[in-house]
């Protein structure tokens, strides 16, 4: 597989396997409830190709159901929700890579072959999806760390090598859902300045849920603030641009403070 | 150290009590007994050495039915325990039966598969396997049925066939419980092969224990007693091996 390899090259956003190579994502009039239970009452948002979207709201919004909604692992009960033109749930699931809360690394494997999870699931064999995945390792700081076993690794190194599983799939979009919820402050920081630098270096359509506004607001374009149960819009707004790109530098610039207290006062209102 | 210094002490604590108040004929003074229905440890030993080509003779015979029906217990229970899982209809409808096969008294069971099966080796094996599939069937199921969801719906966004999600995620995380199914396996089977021969044999552990019973020749019962739990413990250990050398990641 000669031709996948430059897939994953710095300025490269070209196709992953099976999907167009950029695709955004556009959620019209989406609706969705558990029996008697209203958990998303209508929902309209689009996401451009290569945009990242942050969706902030209370506990318990609907926000991991909205987000396996758009990865095809549910179809909507009222709506559509589309990836790149495509609707049905196989043709999402072809275009969207999903990272659960947790970072569910497989225990029995290293973490290279953690990461190249995806490609072994296509068929390709363990050297080649080894020799890709390694490729990704030295680019985004986990270099040295290909043998060691998840149970080896500290709480933000085992999010980066679930992070890189989520990039090599070669997904034009990525549904993060808290990515960071479980790490200490100070991990979570780095964490961020290194998903951003991943983002930039290999940009995809992302859709980030999160419970922290500036955690939205540092990695995303824009970010959209949803009430409690059942969820609905509450608020849109863009992040300051250009952001540094060291964190502290970024969400200390008066603008970026402006925009955080805006956002926090529309999740105040939506979770009454 | 301590793991093994504590229960090797205990043992040689309970044998050398047991030596001392039967040697003496306490024991079987207070139990009210001729002196030679209770044997000491050292005529159990002596016994063990004196029978020991007849007590590996025999021994083979039922090592060799243990580990047939151990072999149809583990092909049965597992395949079991992954068509319940991967079917709710299958498990819907097996999984009353099977949990109702076990309150079936095996002793009941044993003479019927006899006239079934014959004297030979087979109604043991039976036996055998009709006790152990259980606990394997049962943590099979347990172990798949563990797997986060989580972890299902990451696989198939990450292009996994259900095949895959099988191989790669559910059964790595089945395997630890499948152990302790095997485990509880194989410490039942050397009941399994005593029932068995108990019904009709003509060789076998199980066949000494009733003929030694019957003549009275209550060390050499004892000895067989010791091979038949070291056989268990031998099998237990492997097993213990086993897991060891394949869940590395625990």
């Amino acid at each position: 597989m000669p031709a996948k390899a430059k897939e994953f090259s710095v300025a490269s956003a070209s196709p992953a396997s099976g999907s167009e190579g950029a695709a955004g994502v556009s959620i019209r009039g989406l609706g969705h409830s558990y029996g008697e239970l209203l958990t998303i009452e209508r929902l309209d948002l689009s996401v451009p190709a290569h945009g990242v979207l942050g969706l902030v709201g209370p506990s318990g919004c609907g926000k991991s159901t909205l987000l396996e909604l758009i990865a095809g692992l549910r179809e909507p009960q009222r709506g559509t929700v589309a990836l790149g033109g495509a609707e049905d749930p196989a043709g999402r699931l072809a275009r969207c890579a999903f990272m659960p809360q947790r970072d569910l690394l497989l225990p029995w494997l290293a973490a290279i072959d953690n990461a190249a999870l995806a490609l072994r699931n296509r068929g390709i064999g363990r050297v080649a999806a080894r020799r890709q995945a390694a490729e990704l390792f030295s680019r985004f700081g986990l270099a040295g760390f290909e043998r060691a076993k998840p149970t080896e690794l500290s709480g933000g190194m085992r999010q980066r090598v679930a992070f890189l599983r989520t990039l090599v799939a070669g997904k034009p979009v990525l549904a993060l859902d808290e990515p960071f919820a479980s790490l200490d402050a100070i991990t979570r920081a780095e964490m961020q300045e290194w998903l951003a630098g991943a983002l930039r270096a290999d940009p995809r359509t992302v859709v980030l849920v999160t419970h922290d506004i500036e955690e939205a607001l540092y990695l995303c374009d824009r970010i959209v603030v949803l009430s409690a149960r059942p969820a609905r819009t509450i608020d849109e707004l863009s992040a300051p641009a250009p952001r540094a790109p060291a964190r502290d530098e970024a969400v200390t610039d008066p603008e970026f403070v402006a925009v955080r207290e805006r956002a926090m006062q529309a999740l105040r209102e939506g979770a009454r | 150290m301590r793991r093994w210094l504590l229960p090797t002490l205990l043992l040689a604590v309970l044998l050398g009590a047991w030596q001392v108040a039967a040697s003496t004929g306490a024991l079987a003074d207070l139990l009210n007994l001729e002196s030679f229905l209770v044997p000491s440890p050292a005529e159990i030993a002596e016994s063990l050495w004196q029978s020991r080509s007849l007590l590996t003779e025999n021994a083979w015979v039922t090592l060799r039915e243990m580990l047939l029906g151990l072999g149809f217990a583990f092909a049965v229970g597992v395949g079991f325990g992954a068509a319940m899982h991967l079917s709710g209809v299958l498990k819907d409808t097996f999984n009353p039966l099977i949990v109702a096969s076990q309150t079936v008294p095996i002793l009941v069971i044993a003479p019927v598969l006899v006239v079934w099966f014959g004297y030979g080796i087979w109604p043991k094996v039976a036996v055998i396997a009709l006790i152990c599939f259980f606990p394997i069937a049962v943590s099979v199921l347990a172990g798949l049925r563990s797997v986060d969801p989580e972890a299902a719906k990451m696989m198939r966004t990450l292009d996994a066939s259900r095949s895959q999600i099988l191989f790669r995620v559910e059964a790595p995380t089945a395997l630890p419980y499948f152990f302790t199914g095997a485990r509880l396996a194989v410490v039942l089977a050397p009941i399994g092969a005593v029932f068995g021969e108990w019904v009709g044999a003509d060789s076998g552990l199980g066949h000494m224990i009733l003929y030694d019973n019957a003549q009275f020749e209550t060390a050499r019962l004892f000895a067989t007693v010791v091979i038949l739990s070291a056989m268990a413990l031998a099998l237990f250990g492997l097993v213990a091996l086993a897991e060891r050398r394949v869940v590395t990641w625990r």
